[in-house]
C-alpha cells in the first residue's frame, strides 16, 4: 500500500456547500497516509507527490478553455515529473496526469503562449553519476540547462482517467530543442514573447541575455546578446518580458537591483538600484498600465514602481514575513496581486489606488451575460481602498510559485515546496464589487 | 324705647367687670356707641346703613323690633330678649366703671386752670412797660440817622475817585512796567500785569492817551512774546521752564495747535537721539552678537554636565561685546520710556488738563491735544518697539533665559508707566504682545536646542560606541569576542548617562521657561502665561512635542537606514530602543508630571494625554528593537548565506571541521546575547533542564536523524519520513521569521537565530550536494545545535529548524549518505 502511494498522486477535492463555513480545516487521515483534503469554499489542495519537492509553476499560457497548470518537480533520485494540473469547474474536480520528464530537476518551467502542447523548463543536469561507491569527481558539476519541449498528443487521453494507474509508465515529454550555450554558463529561466506567435524566447544565462528565434519548431537561432556590465559574479536571477511597447522590453533582475533592457538594441533603458534591500526574487509587469512593474524580494517587501521614476517605489507593501518568492499581477483585474512567501503564506491584495480602474469599472456594458469577463455594471460606487483581501494559509512549507488561472481569472495556484499545490479562488463578494 | 329705659335704669346694677379684654371690647363699644373713634384709628367697618344693626348709627329700634317679630318664633323672641337684657346689664356696669375712674383727673385739671389764671395777670403789666421803652428807641435812632446823611455821600464818592485814579496811575505806568520785567525775565508777572489792563485798553482805545498806552504795551507784548517763543524753541530750557512758557504763551493767544505741534516736535528731536543711540547699539551688535548666537547654537550643551563637554564655550564667558539685552532695554527704558513719560505728563499738564478759562475753552482744546498726543506717542511707540523686537531677535542663544526675563518684565513693567498716564493708548497692549511672541519664539528656540542636543548626544554615544570597537578590531583580528567585550561594558553607562543628560536638560530648559510664570514677574498674570502659554506652549508646544521628536528621530533610524543594516550600528538601535522603553514606562510621565507641577497647567484645551504618548514611544522602542532584530539577524544571514552560495557542495572533501562561519556565527550570537544582556532582562524561556543540550542533542541525532535518512536505503522510508514531518508541521506553529520580539534578551536572540537559521534553510534549498557536501552540512548543524539552544526561548524551534536544514541537504543530495552521529560529535568537539 505504502509503495503505491509513493509514486502517485493522491488528491481529493471538495467543495462544501457554499456559505456554510468560510473557514479552512485540515484533515490528516492517518490511516490512509496520503490523503489530505483541504474542505474550504473556493479552495482545493493537492499533494503532487510525497517524495517530490516543487518549485516550478505556470498556467498553461495558450489554454483558453480549461483551467489548467502546470507543475515541475524537484528530486536528484527519482525521474522527474511534470504534472499537468487540470480543475474542473463545474464539478469541482482536479484531474492530474504526469508526464516524464527525465532530463533533471525543473527549476523554471513556462508554457507557449501559442501552442498549448510546447513548453519550456530549466532543468539542472549533473554530470555525476549518482552511485554511493563513487567517490567524488572533481569535474563533475551541476549546469542548469533549458530546453524546449512538446507534449504527446496522447497524455489528454491517456493518463488522467485512472489516477491510480500512472504508476505503469508515465509519457515522456518530446524534446524539440535545446536552448544550450554552454558558454554562457546556467540558465536562470525562460521567457516566451508575451501574446507572440510561440517563435520568440528569451533566456537568461548568468549575466546573458540570449534572445531565440525558433524555426521549425526544433532549429534555434541565437539573434542577439546583452551582457550584463559589472564586476564579480552577477548574474540574472530573474526576468519578464515586458507586454507593452510591442514586446520590446525586457526586466531582469539581478542581486537587489532591477535592469530594463531594450530589446531592439539590446541596450539597457533603466536600472532601479537596490530595489530591493536584499535579493529581488521576482518581478511582473502590470498588464494594463505599461510603466507599472512590481518587484519582490528577500526583505519581505513587494515594491510597485513606476520605471519613469525609479528613485522612489510608488508603493511599498510590507506584509509577508520572510522573503517574498513570487509576485503576480491578475491579468484581467491589475488591483488584485498575488504573492508567496517563504513563512508559507500566501496573499492576495487588492492594490485599488495603483491599479488601472482606481475608480472601479467606467465602462457601461449591456451584456449582461454570465460570463465574468464582460459582466460590467457602471454604478457609482466609492473607490476601494487598498487592502489586503485574503492571507491563504494552507501551506506548510516555503510557497516559491503562485500563478493565476489563463483561462479564469477569479482563480489561481499556489505551490510550496513540499509539493502542495492549493488552487483558491478570489472570494465571491470581491469579485461581485469588481465586477458590479 | 325699652333699652333706654333699661340703660338708665340698670345703671348702678352691673358690676365692675374684671377681665380686661372683656373691658376693652365693652370700652370700644361704648365708645362707638358715644360716637367716639379711637383716635388714629380708622374705622375699617365702615357703618353698616342697616337699621337693623343694633350696633350700627342707623340703629331704629322700631324697624328692628318689627323685623324681629316677624321673622322670629316665640322662642326665639324670648330668647333674644334675655339675651339683649343680659347685654343691656353689662353695658351699663361698665359705664357705670369708666365715669369712677375719671372723676380724680377732672378735678386735678380744675386745680390747675385756677393757677394759669392768676399768673397770666402778672405777664399783661409787664409787657406793657416793654412796649413803651421800644418806641423811645426808635425815635432816637430816626433822628441820628437824619443827622449823617450828607457827610455820608460824600464819602462814597471820594473813595470812588481815589481807585479810578489808582487804575489810571496802573494804566499809565504799565509799558514802563512792562518793559522793567522784560528785562528782569520776569515774563509771568508782565503778562498777568498785561491782562489785567487789556480790556479797558480795548474800550477806552478812541481816546488818544490811552492810545497811546495800548499801542507802546502792543510792542512790548510782541517783544516779549518773542522772546518766550524764541526760548521755546531753544529748548535748551528744563521741562519746567518749557511748560511755564508754554502757558504764558498760550496766554497771549498765541494758536494752541501750533503750540502743541512745536512742543511735540521739540520732544520728537530728543527721542530721535534717544532712539539712534539704540539702533546704533543694535547696528554695531549683529556682529558680535550674531557671533556668540552662533557658538552657543553650535552648542547649546549650555549644560556643563552635557556629554559634549568638548564646549569651552560656556555662554556666560561667550564673547558678546555688544550689551547684552538687559542692558539695551534698561537703557531704553531709562532714555526713552521716561522721558517719554515725562514728556506725556508735562504735554498733559500744559494741553489737557488745564483749568479752561474764557475763551480757551471753546476752541476745544483738549481733545485736539489729545489726539496729537496719541499719534505722537504711538508712533514713537512703533519705532521703538520694532527696535525692541530686533534686539530679542538676536537673542538666539538660549543660555540666560533670565537675562532676557528680567529684560521683558523691565520692558512690561516701564510700559504700565505709560498706560497710566494714557489710558487709551495701545501702546501697553503691544507692548504684551510682544512680550508674547518673544516668549513663544523662545519656546521654540529651546524646543530646536533640545533637539540639536538630543543629536549631538547622539552622535557622541555613536562616537563613544565606535571608537572602542574600531580599536578593538584593529588589535585582535582572531578573538572577535574580544572586541564586543571592549565595546560592550558602556552600554548601560551610556544608556544612564544619555538619559540623564536629556532629562537634566529638559529639566534646566523647563527651568529657565519657567522664568516666565514667577510671581514677580509683571506679565506673568497676563492670560497668555497663565493659561495657554503653560498648556499650549510649555507643554505641548516644548515637552510632548520634544519626546515627540524623539520617537520619531528614533523610527527613522529604523527607516533611512536602510535594510542593509547602514550606518546606524546596531548597539546604537539596541539603545535607542531601551531608551524609549524606558520613556514608556517613566520617563514621560515623570516630564509631565514636573512639568504639570511646575507651571500649574490648567487644561482648558485638549493636551496630548500621558497615555498617547507613551504608546507612541512604546511603539518606537517596539520598531527599533524589531530593526535591531532585523538587523543583526541580517548581518548573519549574510555570512550564512555567503558560505552557502559561494562553495561547492558537490565537490566539497569529507568534513573535518567545523566551518570557521559557524563558529564565527555562534560568536557573534554570544556577543549579541552579552549586549542585549546589558540593556533587557533575560526574559522567560520555556523550562528545560540544564543538560538539556546533550538530552536533546542525542534525540535529535540518533532518532530523528536515523529515521530522516533511512529512505536512502529503503524504499518505502522516504514517505515515512516526509508524512511525519508534514504531521510535524501541521501540529506545529507556524513560525513568523521577521515578527515582533518581546523586550527581552531571550525574545530578541530567538528573533535573531530565527532569521539566521530560515536564512540557511532557503540558501540549502537552492543548493545541489554531494554526500561530503551533506555531511558538512551535518557537522555544522550539530555545532549550531551545541550553542545556540542557549539562547533561545523555545529551544524546540532551534531544533526544528536545524532539522530542516539538514533535512533539505539530504533531498538536495545526490548521494545522500550521512555522517555517524559518534563522528559528528568528535568533530564538533574537536573543534
Amino acid at each position: 500500500m505504502g509503495s503505491k502511494h509513493t509514486n502517485e498522486l493522491t488528491y481529493d477535492a471538495q467543495q462544501c456547500s457554499p456559505g456554510s463555513s468560510s473557514q479552512a480545516f485540515s484533515v490528516v487521515n492517518v490511516l490512509c497516509f496520503l490523503v489530505f483534503w483541504l474542505c474550504i469554499i473556493n479552495a482545493w489542495a493537492v499533494v503532487l507527490s510525497a517524495c517530490f519537492q516543487a518549485r516550478a509553476l505556470t498556467a498553461q499560457t495558450a489554454e483558453t478553455d480549461a483551467i489548467r497548470f502546470l507543475v515541475g518537480t524537484q528530486s536528484l533520485k527519482f525521474d522527474n515529473q511534470i504534472h499537468i494540473i487540470d480543475f474542473d469547474d463545474e464539478n469541482n474536480m482536479i484531474n492530474k496526469s504526469v508526464l516524464l520528464h527525465d532530463a533533471g530537476e525543473i527549476w523554471h518551467i513556462s508554457g507557449s503562449p501559442a501552442d498549448k502542447a510546447v513548453l519550456t523548463t530549466c532543468y539542472s543536469k549533473s554530470e555525476f553519476c549518482v552511485c554511493v561507491s563513487c567517490r567524488p569527481a572533481s569535474e563533475s558539476r551541476v549546469l542548469t540547462c533549458a530546453a524546449v519541449w512538446r507534449m504527446p498528443p496522447e497524455w489528454e487521453s491517456g493518463n488522467h482517467e485512472s489516477p491510480d494507474d500512472s504508476s505503469n509508465n508515465p509519457q515522456t515529454l518530446e524534446l524539440l530543442c535545446h536552448l544550450d550555450n554552454t558558454a554562457h554558463g546556467s540558465v536562470a529561466c525562460v521567457l516566451w514573447e508575451p501574446m507572440g506567435d510561440g517563435k520568440r524566447l528569451i533566456s537568461l544565462a548568468e549575466n546573458h541575455v540570449l534572445l531565440w528565434d525558433l524555426q521549425e519548431s526544433s532549429t534555434k537561432a541565437k539573434v542577439s546578446t546583452a551582457t550584463l556590465e559589472g564586476k564579480g559574479q552577477l548574474k540574472f536571477t530573474t526576468g519578464k518580458w515586458s507586454p507593452h511597447h510591442n514586446s520590446t522590453q525586457l526586466a531582469t533582475a539581478n542581486d537587489t537591483a532591477i535592469r530594463g533592457w531594450d530589446l531592439r538594441s539590446m541596450s539597457q533603458i533603466y536600472c532601479i538600484e537596490n530595489a530591493h534591500g536584499q535579493l529581488v526574487r521576482d518581478l511582473d509587469f502590470n498588464p494594463n498600465k505599461q510603466y507599472y512593474l512590481a518587484s519582490c524580494g528577500d526583505d519581505c517587501k513587494v515594491k510597485f514602481w513606476d520605471v519613469r521614476h525609479i528613485n522612489e517605489p510608488v508603493k511599498c507593501l510590507e506584509e509577508h514575513s520572510h522573503w517574498v518568492w513570487s509576485v503576480r499581477y491578475n491579468h484581467s483585474h491589475d488591483q488584485l496581486l498575488l504573492t508567496g512567501s517563504s513563512d508559507s503564506r500566501v496573499i492576495l491584495s487588492n492594490m485599488v489606488s495603483i491599479s488601472s480602474e482606481p475608480f472601479g469599472h467606467l465602462v457601461d456594458d449591456d451584456d449582461l451575460s454570465d460570463n465574468e469577463e464582460s459582466q460590467q455594471e457602471d454604478k457609482g460606487k466609492e473607490p476601494l481602498q487598498d487592502s489586503i483581501i485574503a492571507t491563504y494559509e494552507e501551506h506548510e512549507d516555503s510557497v516559491y510559485a503562485v500563478e493565476w488561472s489563463v483561462a479564469d481569472p477569479w482563480l489561481f495556484a499556489s505551490l510550496s515546496y513540499d509539493g502542495r499545490l492549493v488552487i483558491n479562488r478570489v472570494p465571491r463578494a470581491l469579485k461581485y464589487r469588481i465586477l458590479l | 324705647r325699652r333699652n333706654e329705659i333699661n340703660v338708665t335704669t340698670k345703671y348702678s346694677t352691673t358690676p365692675p367687670d374684671s377681665d380686661p379684654s372683656q373691658r376693652r371690647r365693652v370700652h370700644s363699644m361704648l365708645k362707638h356707641y358715644y360716637g367716639l373713634n379711637e383716635e388714629g384709628k380708622v374705622t375699617e367697618q365702615a357703618e353698616s346703613l342697616d337699621p337693623c344693626d343694633i350696633n350700627g348709627p342707623h340703629f331704629d329700634p322700631e324697624v328692628y323690633l318689627n323685623k324681629l317679630r316677624m321673622e322670629c318664633s316665640l322662642g326665639e323672641l324670648m330668647d333674644h330678649e334675655s339675651c339683649m337684657v343680659k347685654q343691656i346689664r353689662s353695658l351699663d356696669s361698665d359705664m357705670q366703671t369708666l365715669v369712677y375712674e375719671n372723676y380724680n383727673k377732672f378735678i386735678s385739671a380744675t386745680d390747675t386752670i385756677r393757677k394759669m389764671k392768676n399768673d397770666f395777670k402778672k405777664m399783661e403789666d409787664e409787657m406793657d412797660c416793654l412796649s413803651a421803652n421800644m418806641a423811645a428807641i426808635t425815635e432816637f435812632s430816626a433822628h441820628i440817622s437824619g443827622t449823617l446823611q450828607d457827610q455820608h455821600a460824600q464819602i462814597t464818592k471820594l473813595s470812588g475817585v481815589h481807585t479810578l485814579l489808582r487804575k489810571l496811575q496802573f494804566l499809565f505806568e504799565l509799558p514802563a512796567r512792562l518793559n522793567k520785567c522784560l528785562e528782569l525775565q520776569a515774563y509771568a508777572q508782565a503778562v498777568s500785569a498785561h491782562r489785567r489792563a487789556r480790556c479797558v485798553l480795548q474800550q477806552y482805545s478812541h481816546m488818544p492817551s490811552f492810545r497811546g498806552i495800548q499801542d507802546d504795551c502792543h510792542v512790548i507784548m510782541e517783544q516779549l512774546a518773542q522772546q518766550l517763543r524764541q526760548k521755546f524753541r531753544d529748548g535748551g530750557s528744563s521741562a519746567k521752564d518749557l511748560s511755564e512758557c508754554v502757558e504764558l504763551l498760550l496766554q497771549l493767544d498765541e494758536p494752541a495747535e501750533e503750540l502743541c505741534d512745536k512742543f511735540l516736535s521739540h520732544a520728537q528731536s530728543r527721542f530721535e537721539a534717544d532712539l539712534q543711540g539704540l539702533e546704533a547699539e543694535l547696528k554695531d551688535s549683529p556682529v558680535t552678537d550674531t557671533g556668540g548666537g552662533l557658538v552657543q547654537k553650535t552648542n547649546p550643551g549650555s549644560n556643563p554636565v552635557s556629554p559634549s563637554s568638548s564646549s569651552t564655550t560656556n555662554p556666560f564667558l561667550s564673547p558678546t561685546a555688544g550689551t547684552d539685552i538687559l542692558e539695551f532695554i534698561d537703557r531704553g527704558c531709562n532714555e526713552f520710556v521716561s522721558s517719554l513719560c515725562l514728556v506725556i505728563a508735562s504735554y498733559q499738564e500744559l494741553f489737557i488738563n488745564r483749568p479752561q478759562e474764557g475763551e480757551l475753552a471753546s476752541k476745544n482744546i483738549p481733545e485736539m491735544a489729545n489726539g496729537k498726543l496719541h499719534v505722537f506717542v504711538d508712533t514713537l511707540a512703533a519705532r521703538y518697539f520694532s527696535l525692541v523686537e530686533r534686539r530679542i531677535q538676536e537673542e538666539k542663544g538660549v543660555s540666560d533665559n533670565s537675562l532676557l526675563v528680567r529684560a521683558l518684565d523691565r520692558f512690561h513693567r516701564r510700559l504700565q508707566a505709560i498706560s497710566k498716564l494714557l489710558p487709551g493708548s495701545a501702546v501697553p497692549s503691544q507692548g504684551t504682545e510682544i512680550v508674547v511672541r518673544a516668549a513663544r519664539e523662545r519656546i521654540k528656540q529651546y524646543l530646536s536646542a533640545l533637539q540639536t542636543f538630543y543629536h549631538d548626544s547622539l552622535t557622541d554615544v555613536r562616537q563613544a560606541l565606535a571608537a572602542p570597537r574600531q580599536s578593538a578590531g584593529g588589535a585582535s583580528v582572531s578573538g572577535g569576542g574580544a572586541t564586543s567585550k571592549d565595546a560592550t561594558p558602556s552600554l548601560p553607562e551610556l544608556l544612564t548617562s544619555l538619559s540623564n543628560f536629556i532629562l537634566n536638560q529638559l529639566k534646566s530648559v523647563l527651568a529657565s521657561v519657567h522664568l516666565f510664570t514667577a510671581k514677580d514677574i509683571t506679565f506673568s498674570n497676563k492670560p497668555y502665561f497663565k493659561g495657554e502659554f503653560c498648556s499650549q506652549g510649555v507643554r505641548e508646544g516644548l515637552v510632548v512635542s520634544f519626546i515627540k521628536f524623539i520617537c520619531q528621530s528614533s523610527r527613522q533610524y529604523c527607516e533611512s537606514a536602510g535594510d542593509r543594516g547602514g550606518s546606524t550600528p546596531p548597539a546604537l538601535l539596541l539603545l535607542l530602543s531601551r531608551l524609549c522603553l524606558d520613556y514608556e514606562t517613566s520617563t514621560i510621565s515623570y516630564i509631565l508630571t514636573l512639568t504639570d507641577e511646575q507651571f500649574l497647567v490648567q487644561h482648558h484645551t485638549p493636551v496630548t494625554p500621558v497615555t498617547a504618548l507613551c504608546a507612541e514611544a512604546r511603539e518606537a522602542a517596539q520598531k527599533l528593537l524589531n530593526h535591531y532584530v532585523k538587523v543583526q539577524g541580517l548581518i548573519i544571514s549574510q555570512m550564512l548565506r555567503k558560505s552557502v552560495e559561494t562553495r561547492d557542495w558537490v565537490n566539497t572533501i569529507e568534513p573535518r571541521n567545523v566551518r570557521a562561519v559557524m563558529k564565527r556565527v555562534v560568536e557573534d550570537t554570544t556577543s549579541i546575547d552579552v549586549q542585549v544582556g546589558l540593556l533587557y532582562e533575560e526574559g522567560v524561556r520555556k523550562a528545560h533542564s540544564s543538560d538539556s543540550s546533550k538530552r536533546t542533542f542525542s534525540v535529535y541525532s540518533s532518532s530523528r536523524q536515523q529515521i530522516r535518512y533511512a529512505p536512502s536505503y529503503t524504499p518505502s522510508a522516504p514517505m515515512d519520513t516526509n508524512l511525519l514531518s508534514n504531521i510535524h508541521k501541521l501540529f506545529s506553529e507556524r513560525i513568523d521569521i521577521f515578527s515582533p520580539v518581546e523586550f527581552n534578551k531571550v525574545s530578541v536572540l530567538t528573533g535573531i537565530i530565527k532569521i539566521s537559521l530560515k536564512t540557511f534553510l532557503e540558501c540549502v534549498r537552492l543548493r545541489t550536494f554531494g554526500r561530503y557536501g551533506l555531511q558538512q552540512i551535518q557537522v555544522d548543524c550539530h555545532y549550531l545545535q551545541m550553542y545556540l539552544w542557549r539562547f533561545v526561548s523555545d529551544e524546540n524551534l532551534v531544533h526544528f529548524l536545524l532539522d530542516e536544514i539538514v533535512g533539505s541537504a539530504a533531498h538536495r543530495c545526490l548521494d545522500p549518505s550521512p555522517m555517524e552521529q559518534s563522528v559528528i560529535e568528535v568533530i564538533c568537539e574537536r573543534g
